[in-house]
């Protein structure tokens, strides 16, 4: 067997065998560290605006700033820190593991594919530094204003015109993979239930991604040329932008969260030793949401003026999506019922995850009744359901991956204890953060303003406490495994005794995966092994 | 690394890819079907200033360089070389052609003033200002993807001569010309809509 793949630079040297490697391990890494700086961004961006908003009146920014702020980490989180986030950096890692390949199927797209996500980060933040300074119009470049605004824009948009095709690289290179390099015997229904997800994923990747590219360019023509498509002083129309923006966006959460999904249907199954309920469910419910998540992106669009007929439909199927998952959850809690439950790490961070997601879906349920939306949409009260969704969600799994997969990735072990009481620290200051933000929206505290009327002090304080509670928790948490990372005990090639194909290599694994391709005989969770009758349970 | 091709893994990784164009073009098509449906009177006004003959005459010669594109690869799987090397310069020099004139149409418009953002196009009614800046976004964006495939088919040329696409290893060639078909059906839509359709 081959030496690991940190040691092994394939005959480069120093930083160029990081960023030029074509070994799916190490374009994994590098987008973790990549993705992982946008975050820390992203975060310090929001601690300021938690900051602004400890106290009615002017704290430390002015209103223009506070919008700049706004959209940044908006921007940020989104496109650089959330989106690409599970995918480019665990996926990564892991597709080609836990389907027994050596590699994905275009390597050297899948190094490009890094290269315009740093340019794409790079032009976005270029903004600050630009005369004219960042954009102000919120991630969601609505016109006309973002058409009128002297703002950069254009540049903005064009940053996440790059980072789309970096994200559709992504997508069609695990599509090709998943079809192509299945180990001998890896039938579709023995994936493991993580594959699956980045299946569906990437598919999603692939065909909602071209739509935001090509309304980001219209946007950019438009400011550049006045080509009238979404001004209505020219006879276009500012609601096809919003529709062209849904008709990606709604999607991406779905490229947030599926493969969110995927990690927890991991880390459930092997802490409660026992091999996954309804593996099938999981699969189909993983399609369907992919599938019925295409079609529901009027939801955002309620209060613009769509029919009352759209608004309808575009209710009533947003609230069909609610089934799949929760047939999900249904799952994972089935899989632990009976089970021998371990609270490592991992699963603590899982069961965070099932609680904020659960409030941020249910909250969604109110969000997508017409009526109930009139009264909170803009308001505070989204501003709280889509970070549980998307941080309480999809952020929270990712951290729950990083810790299932940091012995894999690096052969080392952090402390336990430091990261229990990392994730209950997070859980509470996440909490204390958003959730005052559902009372402030339900009395009426709308988004994106840097000042609010006294008699919403209250719950802003408490928000703001949260938020030195939340970064704390993460300090802990990122300490701990930096620590760890230099220091942490060697972890051995399969300390969770975790049964997809990535544990049966070594820890880290060497250049090309496995000293020989597996081949494989039963399902992903099985827990019976060769010469050793454990049963399922 | 084992050094091993997957052609069919390339081929469906280029399929993928033109789905993703597919719905690029989707983003125009959509704004178009709205937009004319609104405007239906200045939508026909406007493309009856379009010149028709221009238009297919252009389509003719895409549709022709699809065809010496298709050629090519068959020439090169039976192993002739200088047929299918013939076959790619035709299939790049027609895409010229096609650029040369869409520019002249272009500069056209440009000389009357037609063009978004001048005072003249402001003036124009609000249907008639979508109709061309949707025919020159659309042709424009187009024109992009001919130019892309023109450099691609170059640089394919080159790999024949020094041996690179040969008759056993022609996957680049077929997957250049099925981008190429792309950007003949992409055309084979415009056309209609933007010059025929009244
Ligand atoms: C320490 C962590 C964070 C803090 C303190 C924070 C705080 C905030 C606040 C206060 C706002 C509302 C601004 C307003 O409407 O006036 C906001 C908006 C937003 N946040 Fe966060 N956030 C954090 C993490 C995240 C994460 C992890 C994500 C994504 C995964 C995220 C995504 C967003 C988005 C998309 C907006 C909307 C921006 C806009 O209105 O255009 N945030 N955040
Ligand atoms: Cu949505």
């Amino acid at each position: 067997m081959g030496t690991d793949f940190h040691t092994n630079t394939e005959g480069r040297k120093g930083i160029s065998s990081w960023i030029f490697s074509t070994d799916h391990k190490r374009i994994g890494l590098l987008y973790l560290y990549s993705i992982l700086g946008f975050f820390l961004t992203g975060v310090v961006i929001g601690l300021l605006m938690r900051l602004e908003l400890i106290a009615p009146g002017k704290t430390i920014v002015s209103a223009r700033t506070y919008d700049s702020l706004f959209t940044l980490h908006g921007i940020i989180m989104i496109f650089f820190f959330i989106i690409p986030g599970v995918p480019a950096s665990l996926g990564n890692f892991l597709l080609p593991l836990q389907i027994g390949a050596r590699d994905v199927a275009f390597p050297r797209i899948n190094l490009l594919s890094w290269w315009l996500y740093m340019i794409a980060g790079i032009t976005a933040i270029s903004t600050i530094f630009l005369p004219g300074g960042p954009p102000d119009t919120g991630w969601t470049f609505y016109p006309p204003y973002s058409i009128r605004t002297p703002t950069n824009v254009s540049v903005a948009a064009f940053a996440a015109f790059i980072i789309g095709f970096s994200s559709i690289l992504t997508g069609l290179n695990f599509i090709t993979t998943i079809h192509r390099l299945r180990a001998p015997g890896m039938t579709w229904m023995r994936m493991p239930l993580f594959t699956w997800t980045l299946y569906s994923t990437a598919w999603v990747q692939i065909l909602a991604t071209p739509v935001i590219a090509i309304t980001l360019l219209l946007l950019i023509l438009e400011r550049a040329f006045g080509t009238g498509f979404f001004d209505p002083s020219k006879g276009g129309d500012p609601l096809m932008f919003e529709h062209l923006f849904w008709i990606y966006s709604h999607p991406a959460v779905y490229v947030m969260i599926l493969p969110a999904m995927g990690i927890i249907s991991e880390i459930v199954p092997t802490f409660s030793r026992k091999t996954v309920f309804g593996y099938r469910a999981i699969v189909f419910s993983g399609l369907t949401i992919a599938t019925l998540g295409y079609v529901v992106w009027g939801h955002h669009m309620f209060t613009s003026g769509m029919s009352d007929v759209s608004n309808m439909v575009f209710s009533f199927i947003t609230f069909a999506v609610a089934v799949p998952s929760g047939i999900k959850v249904f799952n994972w809690i089935a899989t632990m019922y009976k089970g021998s439950v371990e609270v490592k790490p991992p699963m603590l961070y899982a069961f965070a995850f099932i609680f904020l997601f659960s409030i941020g879906g249910l909250t969604g349920l109110i969000n997508s009744a017409v009526a109930t939306n009139i009264h909170i949409h803009g308001t505070f009260f989204i501003v709280a359901h889509f970070h549980y969704t998307m941080f309480g969600g999809a952020g929270f799994a990712f951290f729950a991956g990083l810790h299932y997969w940091f012995p894999k990735m690096t052969g080392r072990m952090y402390n336990f204890r430091a990261s229990t009481v990392a994730c209950i620290t997070l859980f509470i200051g996440f909490n204390v953060l958003y959730f005052p933000m559902f009372l402030l929206g339900w009395q009426g505290m709308p988004r994106r303003y840097y000042d609010y009327p006294p008699e919403f002090h209250w719950n802003n304080l408490i928000s703001t406490l949260g938020s030195w509670i939340l970064a704390a928790g993460l300090l802990i948490m990122f300490t701990n495994l930096a620590r760890a990372l230099f220091k942490g005990e060697k972890a051995g090639n399969n300390p969770w005794d975790g049964t997809t194909l990535e544990w049966q290599t070594t820890s880290p694994p060497p250049h090309e995966n496995f000293a020989e391709i597996p081949v494989v005989t039963q399902g992903p969770y099985s827990r019976k092994r060769e010469g050793q009758e454990t049963g399922d349970r | 690394m084992v050094k091993h091709t997957d052609d069919v893994g390339a081929k469906m990784g280029m399929w993928l890819f033109l789905f993703t164009e597919m719905l690029f073009f989707g983003g125009m098509f959509l704004l178009y079907a709205v937009y004319r449906a609104h405007y239906s009177a200045d939508f026909s006004g406007a493309s009856s200033e379009l010149n028709r003959v221009i238009g297919t005459f252009n389509t003719v010669i895409l549709i022709t360089s699809s065809f010496t594109a298709a050629l090519s690869l068959s020439e090169i799987k039976k192993g002739a070389l200088r047929s299918a090397s013939v076959s790619l310069g035709i299939t790049a020099l027609l895409g010229i052609i096609f650029l040369i004139i869409k520019y002249t149409e272009w500069s056209a418009k440009i000389g009357h003033g037609i063009y978004p953002g001048s005072a003249y196009f402001n003036d124009l009614a609000h249907g008639k200002v979508l109709f061309f800046s949707l025919y020159f976004v659309m042709t424009g964006i187009h024109a992009l993807h001919v130019l892309i495939g023109i450099v691609v088919f170059m640089v394919i040329l080159f790999m024949v001569h020094s041996g690179t696409v040969r008759g056993n290893n022609f996957i680049k060639l077929e997957n250049a010309a099925l981008y190429w078909h792309f950007v003949d059906i992409a055309w084979i839509y415009l056309f209609p809509l933007l010059y025929l359709l009244r």
